[in-house]
């Protein structure tokens, strides 16, 4: 017979070994991300000769020359109007929606929803190319309120499919209170309905701020004056000036990828519950 | 009163409609009229050509194949070494572990991260400054100095390499779904088997495998979708398309429009590749009906 011994042996093995595995799987994730925040504090000769991830000293002045030389700063408050207005557009424009389809009656209804839906399963890669054309044709290239439309367009879809599944879900018979005490519908939607859908509503908040932080395709074609570009089309210009410096790079880089790393760590929960959902269920 | 009612219902979904039928449907129509014309992007006429630009991309046009090939490389790569590490891993954490949502936090970072970041580390890091290259530095101090190599400069090795920091990028993505989807798997289960005398290996055969075929359907498609269409990454590891060698469609697309201004062109390519990535998904979803 074998003992308690052996199976508490083999369990310690077992673990040790996993252990082994994840961690270094972890350790390939997380060192491109050191290096690049040492080497953003180093000086250019320093990044040649030394690669310890501790460096002897910080430079600092690095941002700040990435941020006012390299014209950095114009670009991070683009991103960040981008990203704030897309998302404030989605969050209204979506819920509205998602909340007729799930709550109102009108003729057409399914057959709307059944369009969005559609759109999220069929593919276009070349529907950037039509897309310049007709912001051309309105005037809006270049813009930036023509980007602002076309990002809103783009997390439509998976916005409403969220809300209208969370909707469908939740009770009505605060509704129905709100609606006897003479609230109108636009009133119950906002007054009631937003405020109950918080938790999915912060989902589509993260999903879509990810998105618009992280896009590129549009931005680079939509954009040709650098100071209407958000931070990830402003890095390829960016690197083409200072393509011999390596620590400014590095430092432009830090500021594009910190803010999304930030708001990750703090919002992690609803991320994970965003991709597990739209996966799964879809 | 009722015809009240119901306009104001479509006030509700008058601003998705719009939006979406300006910036999706009409781009959507467009690309198939487009597909047809022989036009430069700027001129007031366009060249009906009917399906003389499908015909050049079946017939003619070598680097478009080349470029689909490449992406079902780089693919076939994300299909096996990605996903099989994704579910690995889920495996390893679908447990009493330590350090478990560490472990979870650590993984999604890659892929909340942009291409553009991404690329532009690891260009750093495996190719610009032989002083700085870590993995050839980790050869010559494992005594393989042999296996030093300008990794994304050389032809030969170019296109692996892209593929891998894709997987290296995406791989938490499938981590987090193929996680979910273990622990929908009911533990009684587990118990079940152990008491009938199964042990790991059985019940991982029996149980996890047949249950997991949905999701593994799921994460087969959409790393196919994501993968297939990948550019970003590859514009700023490599820098463009190197000559052919690690072209991709969406990058042959992007250089039909914008290089050889020819708008129609690029939308012919575009619905050649959309049918390709539709014709797949189907494939892969009709498969998963028949398995379930």
């Amino acid at each position: 017979m074998q003992g308690v011994a052996y199976y508490k042996t083999k369990k310690i093995i077992t673990n040790t070994i996993i252990h082994i595995f994840l961690i270094s799987v972890a350790i390939t994730c997380l060192y491109p991300l050191l290096w690049m925040i040492i080497s953003s504090l180093k000086t250019q000769d320093m990044i040649f000769k030394d690669i310890s991830l501790i460096p002897h000293q910080f430079r600092f002045e690095n941002y700040v020359q990435a941020w006012r030389e390299g014209g950095f700063g114009r670009n991070f408050l683009n991103s960040m109007i981008y990203t704030t207005s897309v998302v404030f557009g989605i969050v209204m424009i979506s819920s509205m929606a998602a909340y007729a389809f799930s709550r109102l009656r009108f003729p057409g209804s399914k057959f709307l929803f059944f369009m969005f839906m559609a759109a999220m399963m069929i593919p276009i890669p070349g529907s950037f190319v039509a897309l310049y054309v007709l912001l051309n044709k309105l005037h809006l290239r270049n813009t930036p309120f023509g980007y602002i439309l076309c990002m809103i367009n783009v997390g439509l879809s998976t916005s409403i499919f969220l809300l209208k599944t969370f909707f469908d879900k939740m009770p009505k018979e605060l509704e129905d209170a709100a609606r006897i005490d003479g609230c109108s519908k636009l009133g119950i939607w906002f007054h009631v309905a937003l405020p109950l859908a918080k938790p999915v509503l912060a989902v589509v908040i993260v999903l879509n701020a990810l998105t618009v932080w992280n896009e590129y395709i549009l931005a680079l074609i939509i954009f040709d004056n650098r100071q209407y570009m958000p931070l990830q089309v402003a890095l390829q210009s960016f690197q083409g000036e200072f393509v011999t410096n390596y620590p400014l790079l590095m430092a432009g880089l830090t500021i594009t990828a910190l803010p999304i790393i930030i708001i990750y760590l703090f919002m992690q929960k609803y991320i994970v519950k965003g991709v597990t959902q739209g996966a799964l269920v879809g | 009163m009722k015809f009240k009612d119901t306009l104001e219902n479509y006030i509700f979904v008058a601003p998705a409609v719009a939006i979406f039928s300006i910036f999706y449907i009409i781009p959507f129509i467009w690309v198939f009229q487009l597909g047809m014309f022989e036009w430069d992007g700027i001129s007031f006429t366009k060249t009906f050509i009917g399906l003389a630009n499908f015909k050049e991309i079946f017939m003619q046009d070598r680097s478009w194949w080349q470029a689909m090939w490449n992406a079902t490389y780089i693919t076939l790569i994300a299909l096996t070494l990605q996903n099989i590490l994704a579910f690995m891993l889920a495996w390893a954490c679908d447990r009493e572990i330590r350090m478990k949502n560490f472990y979870r936090v650590v993984f999604f970072i890659p892929p909340v991260l942009s291409e553009v970041v991404v690329g532009m580390v690891w260009r750093f890091i495996i190719n610009d400054i032989d002083g700085a290259n870590i993995i050839n530095r980790m050869f010559a101090g494992i005594g393989l100095p042999h296996l030093m190599h300008n990794w994304l400069s050389d032809p030969q090795t170019a296109l692996t390499t892209v593929a891998l920091v894709h997987c290296w990028k995406g791989f938490g993505w499938g981590f987090l779904i193929f996680l979910a989807g273990l622990q929908t798997i009911p533990r009684e289960l587990y118990e079940a088997a152990r008491v009938d005398g199964a042990n790991a290996w059985q019940s991982f055969k029996k149980i996890t495998i047949p249950l997991m075929i949905p999701v593994v359907v799921v994460v087969a498609i959409l790393t196919v979708l994501g993968t297939m269409q990948v550019f970003v990454l590859i514009v700023s590891l490599v820098g463009g398309e190197f000559a052919g060698h690690t072209s991709v469609p969406v990058l042959r697309i992007l250089a039909s429009m914008r290089g050889s201004s020819r708008f129609g062109y690029a939308c012919a390519q575009g619905i050649t590749f959309g049918m390709v990535l539709v014709a797949i998904s189907f494939i892969q979803y009709r498969f998963s009906k028949k398995s379930r």
